[in-house]
């Protein structure tokens, strides 16, 4: 996904650059790079689709598990 | 949040070009002006906290000293560490750059990071610490918070950030037995596992403390159970990796969860959710169990999400409540127990025990488990180490400052009705009014009755354990600007629910952190427990782990000297050693580096973290106080036993057994932390002789040098910190 554009009035840009925050502090947007990065890498093969995506992450979450602090 | 991370896609703020790293800027007249300003503020409010005694303070004072000293700190203290000590390189290409490979390395814009960072070491620590440590008045504590995050803990999370990230994000426990030694390193793990049960079991039993006998919480911190299996199914199988409009909907379904908690509690269905401390505890154990062998798209990763959500909407809510409300102090700035060490809350005298009940907010070192964990393979440049592990920690640092106003601005004999141990104050309004009395503070039984009506709850004595200490508080100041007195009761259990929402995600991942530990450390022992598929190993250590943290919350929350009186101290003392195995190892690296000319800005906080642990370590084991000392406390029980007495506030043979038995655990296990703690730091003694004797004959393990390729023209109002001249 692009950045936010700096043309845009002050609160749409503001609202924007919000909505792009929290895109990719949870990690939405991971799925936008991933196939970005798996059509560079490897062009022939279709990238794995939003669910199958989904799948592959939470597999990886459950066998590396982070430490919340206190 | 603990995905695999994210961008490329730098947002806005193009800035002039980057300048050539070579020449040393030098501040122009405006900066020095704006920092000479910035300077006389902070100095001035520490002026007006130091001076004023007997009269009414407001709490932006403390608010502005703290950013005052924060803004500073960080401008000149941080560089100074990251310019001349660490001297990160931005041409060099740090792990997330060289390893790139889209799940867990991958460069992080730093705003990003810096909000995930942060999510991940803030929790319920900062505000519960402060608000016990409150009983000490409220300028030890300030002092303690602001100076030690300058020059203990930022400077721990960000030297262990930037090590971690220099060997390929390995953890702490790993560099330890790099750099240390095989024995520190296995005693470093174990401490490790160790500390984190403790904790578990101490924040867990905040939770039991805040929810015991209140439906309205109760109600509230259980609908988060089917909110998050909704927003995991909506998530997994509905719409498929939208996060934001799930959380967005599943903070809308927590507000209504605790709207209909005031409703439940006038319902029928009010006695099944009023429960007793033991049957709590027994619902979280199961809990615990259950959250941690379920897959995590189903309760974890949808809590934490929520809790990351919570967690930044209301710190920025307190933030500016303190600052428009602007509360007046009511606690003392330095109280009586302070030195006299007979504090209701706690026991012991300020010099240890202020050092280690506020931990996280000062110096934490579970920090170090957080900083050498997923940051440190997500940073795009390495001169934003200063940002994020210096800066977040900042952050929390402020989090614990207001936690502290939030108490500080209670009326002290409500404070003490609310925090001294039950054993002490009784059950009726009519005890607990005596009992403070006792204290040297006044609350009648009136105004006692009265302020558990006002947020309604059955009552308000001896709710130990911080949390509804601190939610009346923000009650107080949330309702002075958003909604008035009668939203008091919402904003209480809105905090409640705030509070235990954190708490129950650092309980659902540190339990399947704890579990990943102990797989790896059995699986030494017997292979297949060690693999990570196989289900009974995974069932087998999952119980272990649960059970381990349950046996310390059952005994809390059974104890009848109080459960947090006893056990906080134990909490405090293992993050603060924990700390100290944190700066063993960057000390190590320091001078097995050449730069022993500047191991003491880490050297430094570790002589003050072991000073301090030791002394509380040793004054909890050897103390003749019955009070303070563990074994003279259990003493004290045992003899009563032979002679047939029941002492309070036991109340019958079997609570002195309880004791005895509580005790005896409590002291031997703070001498094994001790022992584990001094094995890692005799360790690295002996590797640091041998380094300072011969210079270079020690490797370190650095990964090797690898030119960057990424451009970062955003940071360039940044000069590149330290860039290799």
């Amino acid at each position: 996904m692009n950045a936010p554009s700096m043309n845009a009035r002050p609160w749409a840009r503001t609202a924007r650059w919000v909505r792009w925050y929290l895109r990719e502090l949870t990690g939405e947007s991971e799925y936008d790079r991933y196939c970005e990065r798996h059509r560079r890498r490897h062009p022939h093969a279709p990238p794995p689709s939003r669910r199958e995506y989904e799948v592959l992450r939470t597999h990886h979450r459950e066998n590396h598990p982070q430490s919340r602090c206190c | 949040m603990p995905t695999s991370a994210m961008p490329e896609s730098a947002p806005p703020a193009p800035e002039s070009p980057p300048p050539s790293g070579s020449a040393r800027p030098r501040m122009t007249p405006r900066s020095i002006l704006l920092w000479s300003t910035v300077a006389l503020v902070g100095a001035v409010c520490w002026g007006v906290l130091a001076l004023s005694r007997g009269e009414e303070i407001s709490a932006v004072w403390l608010v502005l000293a703290a950013l005052g000293s924060y803004a500073i700190a960080y401008r000149f203290y941080a560089r100074f560490v990251a310019r001349r000590v660490l001297k990160p390189d931005d041409r060099r290409a740090t792990p997330a750059e060289r390893l790139e490979d889209g799940v867990d390395f991958q460069p992080t814009d730093r705003r990003v990071l810096l909000g995930h960072h942060f999510a991940a070491i803030a929790g319920a620590g900062p505000l519960v610490g402060p608000v016990l440590a409150a009983q000490m008045g409220y300028l030890p504590g300030t002092i303690w918070i602001v100076a030690g995050v300058i020059f203990a803990g930022a400077v721990q999370d960000m030297v262990v950030l930037f090590l971690s990230m220099r060997r390929d994000g390995k953890s702490l426990g790993q560099m330890a037995r790099d750099e240390i030694g095989r024995a520190g390193g296995a005693a470093a793990l174990i401490a490790v596992f160790a500390i984190m049960i403790i904790l578990l079991g101490v924040l867990a039993l905040v939770v039991v403390n805040a929810l015991a006998h209140s439906p309205w919480g109760t109600f509230s911190v259980a609908m988060t159970i089917p909110i998050a299996l909704f927003m995991g199914f909506w998530m997994h199988v509905i719409r498929p990796g939208r996060v934001v409009e799930t959380s967005l909907i599943g903070v809308a379904l927590l507000l209504l969860a605790i709207i209909g908690g005031s409703w439940i509690q006038e319902s029928s269905l009010a006695d099944t959710f009023t429960l007793s401390p033991t049957t709590l505890v027994f619902c979280l154990v199961g809990y615990g169990f259950v959250a941690s062998v379920l897959p995590v798209w189903m309760l974890l990763a949808p809590r934490d999400y929520l809790s990351t959500f919570m967690k930044i909407g209301t710190i920025a809510l307190l933030a500016v409540g303190v600052v428009v409300a602007a509360p007046v102090m009511r606690a003392e700035a330095v109280s009586d127990f302070a030195s006299s060490g007979a504090g209701p809350v706690f026991a012991g005298s300020l010099f240890p025990f202020l050092f280690i009940t506020i931990a996280c907010g000062a110096l934490s070192g579970f920090h170090a488990l957080v900083a050498s964990g997923t940051t440190p393979k997500l940073i795009q440049k390495e001169s934003q180490v200063r940002m994020i592990g210096y800066g977040a920690m900042l952050m929390e640092s402020f989090v614990a400052i207001m936690a502290l106003i939030a108490a500080a601005t209670l009326e002290p004999g409500l404070y003490y009705a609310m925090n001294a141990p039950a054993g002490l104050l009784g059950t009726t309004a009519e005890s607990a009014s005596q009992a403070v009395a006792n204290l040297g503070f006044t609350i009648s039984p009136d105004q006692l009755t009265q302020a558990a009506k006002d947020v309604e709850e059955s009552t308000l004595i001896a709710r130990t354990g911080g949390a509804p200490t601190l939610a009346v508080g923000m009650s107080e100041i949330f309702s002075g600007v958003f909604g008035g007195a009668g939203m008091k009761a919402f904003w209480y259990h809105f905090a409640i629910m705030f509070e235990a929402l954190f708490i129950l995600t650092t309980v659902d991942a540190g339990t399947r952190v704890g579990r990943f530990m102990l797989q790896d450390m059995l699986g030494n022992v017997w292979k297949p427990i060690g693999r990570v598929n196989w289900k009974p190993g995974i069932w087998l250590c999952s119980g272990l782990v649960v059970a381990a943290w349950g046996y310390f919350l059952y005994t809390g929350a059974t104890d009848p000297l109080g459960g947090i009186n006893q056990l906080f101290p134990l909490f405090g003392i293992a993050n603060q050693l924990l700390a100290a195995i944190a700066l063993t190892v960057c000390t190590t690296v320091l001078i097995k580096s050449g730069r022993l000319r500047w191991a003491w800005v880490t050297a430094i906080p570790l002589a003050w973290v072991v000073a301090v642990t030791f002394v509380a370590g040793w004054q909890k084991i050897f103390s003749d106080d019955p009070r303070i000392g563990f074994f003279a406390q259990r003493e004290r029980y045992a003899d009563g036993i032979d002679a047939g007495e029941v002492i309070a506030p036991a109340k019958t043979l079997d609570d002195m057994h309880t004791v005895v038995t509580n005790s005896t655990v409590d002291g031997v296990l703070i001498a094994v932390f001790l022992l584990l703690v001094t094995v890692v730091i005799v360790n690295a003694a002996v590797v640091c002789v041998r380094a300072i004797r011969s210079p270079g004959s020690l490797a370190t393990t650095e990964a090797p040098y690898v030119e960057s390729r990424i451009d970062i023209p955003e940071q360039a109002g940044e000069p590149l910190v330290g860039a290799r001249s």
